[in-house]
């Protein structure tokens, strides 16, 4: 099944044109992978994908419901549907991890107490945290654990879809290898479609599916990593050639 | 190590030979030396570098630059250069330089397209706070339907943190503020033996303006500028956006609490603020005009009427909407760096005393024609 589709989206910043005519497709269940070099408007398409940022023109469909001319009421459903992980985290520096994870679900459902502080532990705990963390601050810990603290939160509404802007960027090799893993197991026992802008090579090949590659305003390929390198353009050769 | 090159001009052949190093260091030396080169006469240069020890980028630079001057004067440049790391340096430079242009200064503006451009920008800037405080309202009337979307749990931590915690300094200054006029106009009663208007002077002055103003430009600059601040951080370490992402208006969370708790805090502070500024003046009154506690109250009882006191009260919400709103709205214009945390909580304490006064002085005008 198709979960985001998008159509022929421009954007434009002032005089500058960022995409020029964008489509994409991601279905069900894959790991899709938004790559360009830096500035192509990456974060920018993901931003307008969680209705952060309006395009020009164009049109984008998530989940059965376009964003162009979408209700608050649609928004809203949308939103408990899905999860974002940061590229810093962003959790609220105001509240401990515990409650940064909990916060959906105390505002969002009816459940118990109890029942939240359960879910909240799984949680904590599916990403690599240790429980006795849960009490810290973000201010406390690594950048590191803000991102699994992020994914956490993201994760404890159970979504269909899962957005990750540069997951693994910032951290250490064996961090990021973990990450990579995690999230190929999350797909496994959840079924998430997830959607990332990543720059790590090592992880683009480990965990991806599919990859759109912008370039120059445009999508200069779509497919599978395998045939990536048929393409020619500046950026798949200087990114994927030392690969081959 | 800088080592003067030799200079030989012989039948219109100059040449030129370089030796020890040729570095940042050196060339600022060596470029004197040539500023005379260049008012010689001649047709053949040759540059000599066989004996160079060193050379760095910056000296390749001027190897490049040296040979550039002449060749464009049409004079032919030969090279002697042996050393291999030496040389690839100077293909280095060269490669770079033929690549590179030079930087074009930005074009300045003309005056009157530089004012243009300033009152586009106020006009801007004036639409989006009006677009703020249009979706202020939307957002008003979308949680204020039912009671239950209201958040009293961040309203009541909002009137603890902006409004409770300032009580001392309120005080404090609203006694001060008392104290330094009755004590002034002490001085001025004095000579018209007029003593006992020091009550009717401080009752109408307090009340109507001072206690509301004071309390206004010390929460401007104490809550005001924290809204601006803490919002701006949050808008920077993407926390907003995580909100937005979540379902989590940040009108809902963060911006109608902080309203809606300065709005119910205001009056209250203006009421102590006002009584602490009547009770400096009433010091005052007691140790310099010589007028006991009993008859101050006496007189303050029969001169200084209630709306006095209810036109201080009344402004104080509207002070309190124009002073959260501004600081909020700073907040929310934060820009992804840390310098337009600053900027903007600096506007935001101007802005919000600027229309506190603007507003106070609109109060000014109807009250008075409406005789109150």
């Amino acid at each position: 099944m198709e979960l985001i589709k998008v159509r022929n989206v421009r954007t434009v910043f002032g005089e500058k044109i960022i995409h020029d005519g964008l489509n994409l497709t991601i279905n069900e269940g894959e790991i899709y992978g938004l790559l360009g070099p830096s500035g192509c408007g990456k974060t920018t398409l993901l931003r307008e994908m969680v209705l952060l940022q309006e395009f020009t023109s164009g049109s984008i469909e998530l989940l059965g419901k376009k964003l162009e001319n979408i209700s608050e009421k649609d928004a809203q459903s949308l939103r408990y549907q899905w999860g974002v992980l940061f590229q810093f985290g962003a959790l609220f520096s105001s509240l401990t991890l515990k409650e940064n994870v909990a916060l959906p679900l105390v505002e969002y459902t009816g459940l118990s107490r109890k029942m939240i502080d359960e879910i909240v532990r799984f949680k904590i705990n599916l990403v690599g945290l240790k429980a006795e963390d849960a009490n810290l601050y973000p201010s406390e810990i690594s950048g590191g654990m803000r991102k699994k603290a992020g994914l956490a939160r993201a994760l404890a509404m159970d979504p269909k879809l899962l957005f990750l802007d540069e997951p693994t960027s910032g951290l250490d090799p064996i961090s990021a290898r973990e990450f990579d893993t995690l999230i190929l197991k999350l797909r496994e026992m959840l079924g998430l479609t997830i959607v990332m802008v990543s720059h790590d090579l090592q992880s683009i090949y480990d965990t991806l599916d599919k990859v759109a590659i912008i370039d120059n305003k445009k999508i200069v390929y779509e497919g599978t990593l395998k045939e990536v390198t048929n393409v020619k353009s500046d950026f798949i050769e200087s990114f994927f050639g030392k690969m081959k | 190590m800088y080592k003067k090159p030799l200079i030989d001009l012989q039948n219109g052949k100059l040449s030129i030979t370089f030796s020890g190093e040729l570095t940042l260091n050196t060339i600022a030396k060596i470029e004197k030396e040539m500023e005379i080169v260049k008012t010689y006469s001649f047709s053949q240069l040759q540059l000599d570098f066989y004996s160079l020890d060193f050379l760095d980028t910056a000296g390749a630079l001027f190897i490049y630059d040296l040979k550039k001057y002449f060749t464009q004067k049409e004079i032919e440049v030969n090279i002697l250069l042996e050393d291999e790391t030496q040389q690839s340096t100077l293909v280095l430079v060269e490669k770079n330089m033929k690549n590179t242009h030079k930087f074009v200064p930005k074009k300045q503006k003309s005056f009157l397209e530089q004012t243009g451009e300033l009152f586009y920008s106020y006009v801007i800037g004036l639409i989006s706070f009006l677009e703020f405080f249009g979706k202020l309202f939307a957002s008003n009337l979308r949680y204020m339907i039912s009671l239950k979307n209201i958040r009293f749990k961040e309203i009541a931590f909002e009137i603890n943190e902006s409004a409770i915690r300032a009580l001392g300094i309120i005080a404090l200054t609203s006694f001060l503020i008392g104290l330094v006029v009755a004590y002034q106009s002490a001085y001025q009663l004095k000579i018209y033996g007029a003593n006992i208007f020091i009550v009717d002077m401080l009752g109408i002055s307090i009340f109507r303006e001072l206690a509301p103003l004071i309390t206004a430009i010390v929460i401007a600059g104490r809550s005001g500028s924290a809204y601006a601040a803490q919002i701006g951080a949050m808008k920077i370490t993407q926390e907003l956006d995580a909100m937005k992402t979540m379902g989590f208006e940040p009108f809902a969370f963060l911006v109608l609490p902080r309203i809606i708790a300065l709005v119910i805090m205001m009056p209250i502070l203006i009421f102590v603020a006002d009584m602490m500024a009547m009770l400096g003046g009433m010091i005052v009154a007691n140790i310099d005009l010589n007028i006991s506690s009993s008859l101050f109250i006496d007189r303050f009882m029969e001169v200084v009427a209630a709306k006095h006191f209810f036109v201080g009260i009344v402004k104080g919400p509207f002070f309190a909407f124009l002073i959260a709103s501004i600081g909020i709205y700073r907040g929310l214009m934060v820009k992804d760096d840390t310098q337009s945390i600053g900027f903007n909580t600096t506007k935001s304490v101007v802005e919000s005393i600027f229309a506190v006064i603007i507003c106070d002085a609109i109060f000014s005008i109807a009250f008075t024609n409406l005789g109150i």
